[in-house]
C-alpha cells in the first residue's frame, strides 16, 4: 500500500469508528477497552530514511478523539502521578473525546509550556502510560492510552491556530510583579520550564543561553525528523509572551560568573540548568582517528548547524558509507538514523547487552529497524583501526554474554575471550553518555558536587550556595526531557519560596 | 548581533576587526578566544583568538587570515555591518606569573595576534620577554612594531629572508635554549606544525613549553568533544581544558591528522565561496561599466 493510501485508510477507519462510538452514546469501561490503540500515521521507512522530514505525522482529529475515548477516567488518576509535571491527563483526554480541543489544550498548558516537544519526545511508556490502567489490563504499557500522541495532536492544532492570521493576539495575563529578578542558566527543557513557572509567579526572568538559538538538547541533540526545530523555536519563544527575556551567545561561567549575576547584576536567585557536559569516550586505541565522533558532535553538526543540508550549510558533516554507533540509548538511535539520512548505506548499532536491556525507547528502536539500521547485540569495540591517513577503516569488536544483574539491575555483560571480530567501517559514533560540564562548577567553588561533577541539590532543587538552584542533566547526570522539566518545575517552587522569605 | 566598528586589511589575506562586545571585553583575559558566526542560519561557528580588548570602550579585537570558506565570508563584511553571533570569552586564561629566567614567546604568522595580550600580561607581571616573530615572508609579518615597543628583545625571521633573519623560528629558539640565559618558559602560538617543532626543539633542554591549540570546534562550551586532543596520553578538550597545554605532552601527529578531517568538504565550500565572490565582483565591475 502506498503511503497516501495507508494514511487515508487510518483516517477513514478512525472516522467511522468515531461515528460508531458516538452513536452508542455513553460508553462502558468494557466498550472503551475494546477500542484498539490508534496507529501513529508515519512516513514510509524507505522514503524517510533519505529525508529529514518528521517521521511521525501526528494523529488525525478522528484518531485523537477515538484514542481519548479509550481512557477509563480512573478516579485516582494514576497517569498523573507518572507525569513529572503533573499534567491533568484524564481531563484533557475527556475534553478531547468530547471534541473540546481548545479546552483540552488549555488544560495541558496549565502544567506544561512545551507540549509539542513533550508529545513527541517524552518516554510516555515509562511515565504516564506506565501507570495507565488500560496498559495494566493489557499487561503492556505500549498499549496504554497513547497520551503523548493526543498531547501532540492538541499542541500542533493549538500552534497552528495561534499562527493563523485571524487568531486573536492576546499576550498571556501578567501577574503582579514580585520585584525579584531570576537568572536561568541554559534554555533547554529544564530552564524553559522553570522560566515559565517563575514568570507566572510574577518574577522577572532572564534566560542565558550559550548557543545562538534557544532550546538546548531539543535544538542541538534531537534530530529534525523526530522534533522539527521550528516547533522548538516556537515553544521557546512563546515564553517571551510571559515576559521572559532570552539572551543567547552568553556563557555563564565565562562571560559572567554566578557570583556576578547575584552580586553585581541584581538577580535574587539563579537556576543552573546547563545540561549535558563533555562526551564520554571509551578509552580504547584509535579513538583519536579521523572519523570517530561523539554523538554530541555528530548530532550538533547535523541539528544545530544544519550540516545535513550539505548544499546550504557551511558546517561540514563527515561523509561515510559504513557507520557503527556504539551505545543503546535514544541518542545512539538518533545518531544512527541521522547517519542513514546523511548518506550512509550501512549503519549498525553495536551494544553490549541485548535488545531487552537497551535504554532507548521501544518506538525509537522500532523506527531505526524499519529504516534498515542493523543491530549487533552483545558486542563492544576494543579498538578502532585507521588507514595510512589516520582515517577510520575498521573497528575490532568483542562478543559478550549476559551474566548476573549488576548495580543497575540489568544483566551484566561479560566479554567472551577470543571472540574478537572486525567490522569494516568508515566512521563511528560514540553514544555512551556525558560527563558533567565543568564551566559553572569550576567558577563557583561554593557549589558542592558529586565525585562525577554533578551539582548536589536538596528536595527543592537548592544547591549548597544560597540563592542558587540547579536541575536537569547537570544534577541528574543523564535525564530525559520530561525529568529535566520536572526539575525545573520543582526549582521554580523552591526559588519562589526562597525569594518570598528573603528581605527585599 | 555584534557590530564591526573597524576593519583593516593588514596584508593580502590578513584582516583585523574591532568588534562592539562589552561583555566579552570586560570578562576576557590573555589567552582566551571567541566563537563567532558571521551570519545566521547555515553559517558556521568558528573559534578565533582575542587579539586585544578595551574594557572602557567595550571592544574586542580579532585578527584572522581569510583561508577557509567562513573566514572569507567574514573578510567580506564591512565596517558598520554586523556578525550574527559572538560568544566568549572561551577557554582558560594563560597562567601568568613572574618567572626568574624570562620567557620566550614564539609566534608564527597571525599567531602574533593572540600573543600580544599574553606579552602585555607577562610584562605587567614583571617578566623579561623575548619574542621570536616568524612568517613565510615579509608581507605576512604582523605586530612587529607593537612587539618592538613591548618586548625586551625581538627576533624577526622569515622563511625567505625578505625581512629579518632567513630562518625558521626554531633556529633562534634553539640558540636561546643553548645560551647561558636559558628561558624558564617558552610559549608558542602559530601553525600547528610550527608549534610541534618548537616543542621538539625545547624538549631536549627540558624548558617548559606551552602551546595554544586551535583545533576543530563546534560549540566551544565543553559539549561536543570535537576539539579533543591527546595530552599526556589522556583525552583533553581544547575548549574547556585549554587552549594552552604543555607542548611536550601533546600528541602532535594525532592533532595534525584531526585538523585535516574535513579537507575535502572544506575545499569544496571554498570553491563555492570563491565562485560567489567572483560573481559578485563581476556584478560590481558590470555596474561600474554601466556608470
Amino acid at each position: 500500500m502506498s503511503d497516501t493510501k495507508k494514511l487515508e485508510a487510518l483516517r477513514a477507519e478512525a472516522a467511522s469508528l468515531r461515528k460508531e462510538l458516538a452513536a452508542k452514546g455513553s460508553l462502558s469501561p468494557k466498550d472503551r477497552r475494546a477500542i484498539a490503540q490508534q496507529d501513529m500515521p508515519s512516513q514510509d521507512p524507505q522514503v524517510r530514511r533519505h529525508n529529514m522530514n518528521e517521521v511521525a505525522l501526528g494523529y488525525f482529529e478522528d484518531q485523537a478523539v477515538v484514542e481519548s475515548l479509550r481512557c477509563l477516567g480512573c478516579a485516582n488518576k494514576p497517569c498523573v502521578s507518572g507525569c513529572p509535571v503533573s499534567i491533568d491527563i484524564p481531563s484533557f483526554l475527556a475534553q478531547t473525546a468530547a471534541g473540546k480541543f481548545d479546552e483540552a489544550y488549555a488544560t495541558i498548558r496549565e502544567s506544561s509550556m512545551l507540549p509539542a516537544i513533550c508529545g513527541r519526545v517524552c518516554p510516555q511508556e515509562k511515565q504516564c502510560m506506565a501507570k495507565c490502567t488500560v496498559g495494566k489490563v493489557e499487561k503492556d504499557p505500549e498499549k496504554s492510552v497513547a497520551i503523548g500522541r493526543v498531547e501532540r495532536f492538541l499542541a500542533d492544532r493549538g500552534r497552528a491556530l495561534a499562527a493563523s492570521p485571524n487568531a486573536p493576539k492576546v499576550a498571556a495575563p501578567r501577574p503582579k510583579a514580585s520585584g525579584f529578578r531570576v537568572a536561568i542558566v541554559g534554555s533547554g527543557p529544564s530552564g524553559l520550564t522553570a522560566a515559565a513557572d517563575l514568570a507566572r509567579l510574577g518574577h522577572d526572568v532572564t534566560i542565558y543561553e550559550a548557543f545562538h538559538k534557544p532550546g538546548g538538547v531539543a535544538v542541538y541533540g534531537i534530530p529534525e525528523f523526530r522534533l522539527p526545530k521550528a516547533i522548538v523555536e516556537e515553544e521557546a519563544r512563546s515564553l517571551e509572551l510571559l515576559g521572559v527575556k532570552i539572551v543567547c551567545d552568553f556563557l555563564v561561567g565565562r562571560t559572567r560568573t554566578v557570583h556576578d549575576l547575584l552580586e553585581k547584576d541584581g538577580f535574587g536567585a539563579v537556576y543552573i540548568a546547563t545540561g549535558a557536559g563533555l562526551p564520554k569516550f571509551m578509552g580504547i586505541p584509535g579513538e583519536d582517528l579521523v572519523g570517530v565522533f561523539s554523538a554530541n558532535e555528530y548530532l550538533t553538526r547535523s541539528n544545530l548547524m544544519k550540516a545535513y543540508d550539505r548544499e546550504n550549510a557551511a558546517t561540514p558533516l563527515y561523509s561515510a558509507k559504513r557507520v557503527a554507533v556504539f551505545g543503546g540509548g535514544n541518542v545512539a538511535m538518533d545518531a544512527a538514523r541521522t547517519s542513514l539520512r546523511a548518506g550512509a548505506d550501512e549503519v549498525r548499532i553495536v551494544y553490549r547487552r541485548t535488545e531487552a536491556e537497551m535504554p532507548a525507547r521501544v518506538e525509537e528502536v522500532h523506527h531505526a529497524k524499519e529504516e534498515g539500521v542493523i543491530f549487533d547485540y552483545l558486542a563492544n569495540p576494543t579498538a578502532i583501526i585507521g588507514d595510512e591517513k589516520g582515517r577510520v577503516k575498521a573497528a575490532v569488536c568483542q562478543r559478550y554474554k549476559l551474566g548476573e544483574p549488576d548495580a543497575s539491575g540489568r544483566a551484566k555483560p561479560i566479554a567472551i575471550p577470543g571472540s574478537e571480530y572486525t567490522l569494516e567501517i568508515d566512521a563511528c559514533i560514540v553514544a555512551l553518555g556525558n560527563d558533567s560540564n565543568p564551566l559553572v562548577t569550576g567558577t563557583t567553588p561554593e557549589l558542592k558536587t558529586t565525585p562525577r561533577g554533578n551539582i548536589i541539590v536538596d528536595e527543592h532543587g537548592a544547591t549548597s550556595m544560597r540563592g542558587v538552584f540547579a536541575g536537569g542533566d547537570i544534577v541528574q547526570g543523564a535525564a530525559t526531557v520530561i525529568l529535566a522539566m520536572g526539575d525545573g518545575r520543582r526549582a521554580a517552587v523552591g526559588i519562589d519560596t526562597y525569594l518570598k522569605g528573603k528581605k527585599r | 548581533m555584534t557590530k564591526i566598528l573597524r576593519k583593516e586589511r593588514l596584508s593580502k589575506d590578513v584582516y583585523r576587526m574591532v568588534l562592539d562586545a562589552p561583555a566579552i571585553a570586560r570578562a576576557r583575559k590573555a589567552g582566551q578566544f571567541v566563537i563567532l558566526m558571521p551570519d545566521d542560519e547555515f553559517s558556521e561557528r568558528i573559534p578565533l583568538t582575542i587579539a586585544d580588548a578595551d574594557e572602557k570602550a567595550g571592544t574586542v579585537t580579532i585578527l584572522f587570515q581569510a583561508v577557509g570558506a567562513t573566514t572569507r565570508i567574514l573578510a567580506a563584511k564591512e565596517e558598520g555591518q554586523s556578525l550574527a553571533h559572538l560568544l566568549g570569552p572561551l577557554g582558560r586564561p594563560t597562567d601568568i606569573k613572574k618567572l626568574e629566567g624570562g620567557v620566550v614567546c614564539v609566534c608564527g604568522g597571525i599567531g602574533a595576534a593572540p600573543m600580544y595580550p599574553i606579552i602585555q600580561a607577562l610584562k605587567a607581571a614583571g617578566n623579561r620577554v623575548t619574542v621570536i616573530l616568524g612568517a613565510r615572508n615579509e608581507s605576512l609579518l604582523v605586530y612587529e612594531n607593537e612587539f618592538r615597543a613591548l618586548a625586551d628583545e625581538l627576533i624577526v625571521c622569515t622563511d625567505d629572508g625578505s625581512q629579518g633573519r632567513k630562518a625558521l623560528v626554531t633556529e633562534p629558539l634553539k640558540e636561546l635554549c643553548e645560551s647561558a640565559e636559558r628561558p624558564s618558559e617558552v610559549i608558542a602560538i602559530g601553525p600547528p606544525i610550527m608549534m610541534k617543532f618548537c616543542s621538539a626543539t625545547t624538549k631536549p633542554f627540558g624548558v617548559h613549553t606551552v602551546a595554544s591549540l586551535n583545533t576543530i570546534m563546534v560549540d566551544g562550551t565543553g559539549m561536543c568533544g570535537g576539539c579533543r586532543v591527546t595530552v599526556g596520553g589522556k583525552i583533553k578538550f581544547v575548549c574547556v581544558d585549554g587552549p594552552e597545554f604543555d607542548a611536550h605532552e601533546v600528541d602532535w601527529d594525532s592533532m595534525l591528522r584531526r585538523l585535516g578531517s574535513y579537507k575535502e568538504e572544506e575545499s569544496h565550500k571554498c570553491k563555492l565561496v570563491e565562485a560567489a565572490a567572483a560573481l559578485a565582483s563581476q556584478a560590481t565591475l558590470e555596474k561600474e561599466q554601466v556608470k
